[in-house]
């Protein structure tokens, strides 16, 4: 039989399984069948209940004005899929061809996709996190109880890390006229991702907007009573902080350690795989029946020189995981790489702030348009001469265009003025705080001597 | 590169004779994206050329920025925010939405629905047992003034004036010095000064006396923007009046053109009233109401294209060849409600997308729904109908129909 004839068969009759199913996964399968896949297609999901939309959860939902039920992402077409909802998964068998689950349930499959996706990291000790009013942000039942939580007017809200979905909780603190202290290791909010200027701004806006913004601080401890309710926060220099509610928002933790056998290219930095969503093996070699897409994916950008980056963005979710649901029932030919700019975006204390491209990719950011002190501007990053990303403060219909400038690799800094060209246009340098997390220690030892020999083993870590 | 296209074809395109059929000669126009024309200006007709420029923060809305300047530009005072760029354009639209939708207004639109199907319901039941209608004059020009009128607190009454000033006005977009009678411009000219005084006029009653209507809105405003002056009230309430109809008369007319020239989607919308939301969207891409932007300058110099577009040079932006390219749209000359991915160029794009989007649309799905249930056998009388002049704003003066027997 011909390859052709494979792929036919395949298309006809193949069993596909998705393992994660929430937005990537949900948008997978859409395409699947609308690529004509006719075979058996499984959905395993840890979350009961249908899929449903992240990005109100940290805002409409906690304003309560969305309740958390409405959620529910829209469906783009049928797609007759078996459901397999919550059960995580805990094992991938490559030998076998089939995924593992915790209830024991074997499902096998001829191709699988993996869109685990990103869980909200928990608070580091396990009895303080387990106070009643201690929460984070990333289900539905969470923003649900942080919402109930809020709405019963605490006297103050504590919120753990000025990242994104922090300053979105804080500003919905704010709107609601509760009392919110923001607690932050680096030198400002959302520094991490947009570098020192953009944090001062995005400092000036939570003070603006009556937040106690402490930066460069670390919560060592959250204290509850007798009842086991959050009473206080303690800070390591020794002062504290009366709160009865705290948000932990201190990112993600990638969903791969059910990866953790398989022996695919799977760790804390999400799974390896090439431009066609195929996950890598140990070795880093590409695999030809299991892809990934969205949060957990870890996928080379050759914009940005080839390097694997994983991005925790909705629109990325949805188009890598039309890729790959594509190349899933593609002949090798017809496959499609994964070649976006990445985008984003978030609202806080009114303002829209999106960014297109990679900002911590840069040496460089210059405010292009507008005005900063307005918080109506575009600033562009530049990396070596070139432009790498942008991001607007209530400005966003203009970042086509710098989303045409990366794509053509334009120079930095933009050479020509434009009508609100601020006076004093100067690139300065972007300052991003120090790669703590490249200091993690090896996750894999390479073994053998002979080409034919040489293999990747991974260690576990040791905490 | 930079290529001259076939010598005179914008010429022929702006010519009257093509009014009714543009469209071939918009795919030949397409062969050079980036057109540049003897007198120095440049044509862009592509799709991808004119969404990167209509993104492009160095691309000016302003006439100072040109520089030769227009004809008859000397006669604007204060502009409106459609030829002006940031910041002070964001300034005045931002204040504009504060009173038309989101985020501070987004009930406008739904409150409106009773007024617009009660006008919609009015003028058909006017039409009913008339055996030849004039789509135009009968119901595509008198709805959307109705409504524009009622949103900015016009008297309807005063529409006779209005409407003569405004057909002045519009005739002079389009003027050419070179083939055109002084008399065509100074018209234009005259007419927009009317207009004004018209509208300051009816400004100067609303100081300090709230009401729902725009004009209301805007003269008793405190945002956080403060208020406009009494001139930029004018220069947007002028916008939005000529604006708010001109478009829309259009756009009624095209869709009720086009699904008289395809009865079977004619027949599919009777039992489909959901179809009309695409339906409109294709219609924005298939038979626009804005066929050009006739002048955009370049603040810097632009390239678009590998081409080179120096400061100051005059940029034509023609929105409806762009949505008929071929590279972006599939078989995009065919009518297919059905179509999926549709970014058109109905609304052009970027920050100065078409402000009263919101209410064409729905307007026009409004229209087109009751028109088609409830006018039972109408026939076309003249396929292609006659034209107005505007190749800018275009669509049929006229549409006559005529109610077959049985």
């Amino acid at each position: 039989m011909t390859s052709a004839e494979n792929l036919q068969a395949f298309r006809r009759d193949g069993r596909i399984v998705v393992v994660g199913a929430s937005l990537a996964g949900l948008r997978a399968a859409e395409t699947l069948r609308e690529e004509g896949f006719t075979g058996s297609l499984t959905m395993i999901g840890d979350e009961l209940g249908e899929p449903y939309d992240r990005p109100p959860l940290s805002k409409q939902v906690l304003t309560g004005w969305v309740p958390a039920g409405n959620t529910k992402l829209p469906r783009r077409r049928e797609i007759d899929a078996e459901w397999l909802l919550g059960v995580p998964a805990d094992g991938l068998d490559l030998a076998a061809n089939h995924v593992h689950l915790a209830d024991g349930r074997e499902v096998p499959f001829d191709r699988v996709l993996i869109s685990t996706g990103v869980r909200a990291r928990p608070w580091f000790v396990e009895s303080e996190a387990a106070l009643d009013g201690v929460f984070v942000v990333r289900t539905r039942e969470h923003a649900e109880g942080l919402q109930r939580a809020l709405a019963a007017g605490p006297s103050r809200v504590l919120v753990i890390g000025a990242g994104f979905t922090g300053s979105e909780i804080a500003s919905i603190c704010r709107e609601r006229d509760i009392p919110v202290t923001v607690a932050e290791l680096a030198p400002a909010p959302l520094v991490g991702a947009l570098g020192a200027m953009i944090g001062e701004v995005a400092a000036d806006l939570q003070r603006a907007h009556g937040v106690d913004l402490r930066c460069g601080v670390k919560v060592t401890q959250l204290e509850g009573d007798a009842q086991g309710r959050l009473r206080r926060a303690h800070f390591e220099d020794g002062t504290t902080i009366d709160a009865d509610v705290a948000v932990v928002a201190l990112g993600g933790i990638r969903n791969t350690d059910w990866l953790r056998s398989s022996g695919l290219a799977a760790g804390v930095w999400g799974i390896a795989c090439d431009t066609g969503c195929r996950a890598l093996d140990l070795n880093g070699l590409v695999t030809d029946d299991i892809f990934v897409a969205g949060d957990v994916a870890r996928c080379p950008n050759p914009i940005y020189e080839y390097r694997l980056i994983s991005l925790e963005h909705w629109a990325n979710a949805v188009e890598q995981a039309g890729v790959a649901a594509h190349n899933m029932v593609s002949a090798q030919a017809d496959r499609w790489p994964h070649l976006t700019i990445p985008l984003f975006w978030s609202i806080q204390f009114g303002v829209n702030i999106k960014s297109v491209g990679v900002p911590t990719f840069a040496d460089e950011v210059v405010v292009t348009q507008g005005s900063v002190p307005d918080h109506r501007f575009v600033a562009a990053y530049g990396y070596r001469g070139r432009v790498t990303a942008a991001v607007s403060f209530n400005n966003a219909k203009w970042l086509d265009h710098y989303r045409r400038l990366i794509e053509t690799a334009a120079p930095f800094p933009p050479p020509c003025p434009a009508p609100d060209q601020p006076a004093d246009m100067k690139p300065v340098p972007v300052d991003f705080p120090g790669p703590v997390l490249l200091a993690q220690g090896a996750t894999v030892v390479v073994t053998g001597h002979d080409p034919s020999e040489r293999r990747v083993t991974a260690v576990r870590q040791h905490r | 590169m930079t290529t001259t296209e076939t010598p005179g074809l914008l010429r022929r395109i702006l010519d009257y004779s093509s009014r009714a059929d543009p469209y071939p000669l918009y795919a030949e126009l397409r062969k050079t994206p980036v057109a540049r024309q003897d007198d120095g200006s440049y044509v862009i007709s592509t799709y991808r050329e004119l969404t990167d420029i209509l993104h492009n923060p160095h691309l000016s809305s302003d006439t100072r920025n040109l520089s030769q300047p227009m004809a008859g530009a000397e006669g604007q005072t204060a502009p409106a925010f459609i030829n002006l760029d940031p910041p002070e354009h964001d300034r005045l639209r931002r204040m504009a939405m504060r009173h038309f939708g989101p985020p501070h207004t987004p009930a406008l639109l739904t409150g409106m629905e009773p007024v617009l199907a009660t006008t919609v319901g009015g003028l058909i039941d006017d039409l009913t047992d008339k055996e030849r209608i004039d789509l135009v004059d009968d119901f595509a020009y008198p709805f959307p003034v109705t409504v524009i009128c009622h949103l900015l607190g016009v008297p309807r009454e005063d529409e006779p004036r209005f409407h003569l000033w405004v057909n002045d006005l519009i005739n002079s977009i389009d003027y050419d010095p070179k083939t055109d009678p002084k008399e065509k411009l100074d018209k234009g000219v005259q007419a927009r000064m009317d207009l004004r005084e018209y509208l300051g006029g009816l400004l100067a009653q609303r100081h300090g006396r709230p009401g729902e209507d725009l004009l209301s809105r805007l003269a008793n405003d405190d945002g956080p923007d403060g208020r406009m002056t009494d001139e930029e009230i004018v220069s947007t309430a002028n916008l939005l009046l000529i604006a708010g109809h001109e478009t829309t008369v259009n756009l009624i007319t095209n869709g009720m053109l086009t699904l008289l020239r395809h009865p079977q989607v004619l027949q599919r919308l009777r039992g489909e009233p959901d179809l009309v939301v695409p339906l409109v969207e294709e219609l924005l891409r298939y038979e626009p109401p804005v066929h050009i932007i006739p002048w955009r300058a370049a603040y810097s110099d632009i390239t678009v294209a590998d081409t080179e577009i120096r400061k100051g040079s005059q940029i034509m932006l023609m929105l409806a060849a762009g949505s008929r390219d071929p590279d972006r749209f599939h078989d995009p000359d065919r009518f297919d409600p059905d179509r999926r991915d549709n970014q058109h160029l109905g609304f052009g794009s970027g920050i100065h997308l078409c402000f009263g989007g919101p209410l064409a649309r729905r307007e026009t799905q409004i229209a087109l729904t009751e028109l088609v249930r409830r006018l039972d056998g109408i026939r076309l009388v003249d396929d292609p109908p006659p034209y107005r002049r505007s190749p800018i704003l275009r669509g049929p003066v006229h549409l006559h129909v005529e109610r077959s027997a049985g």
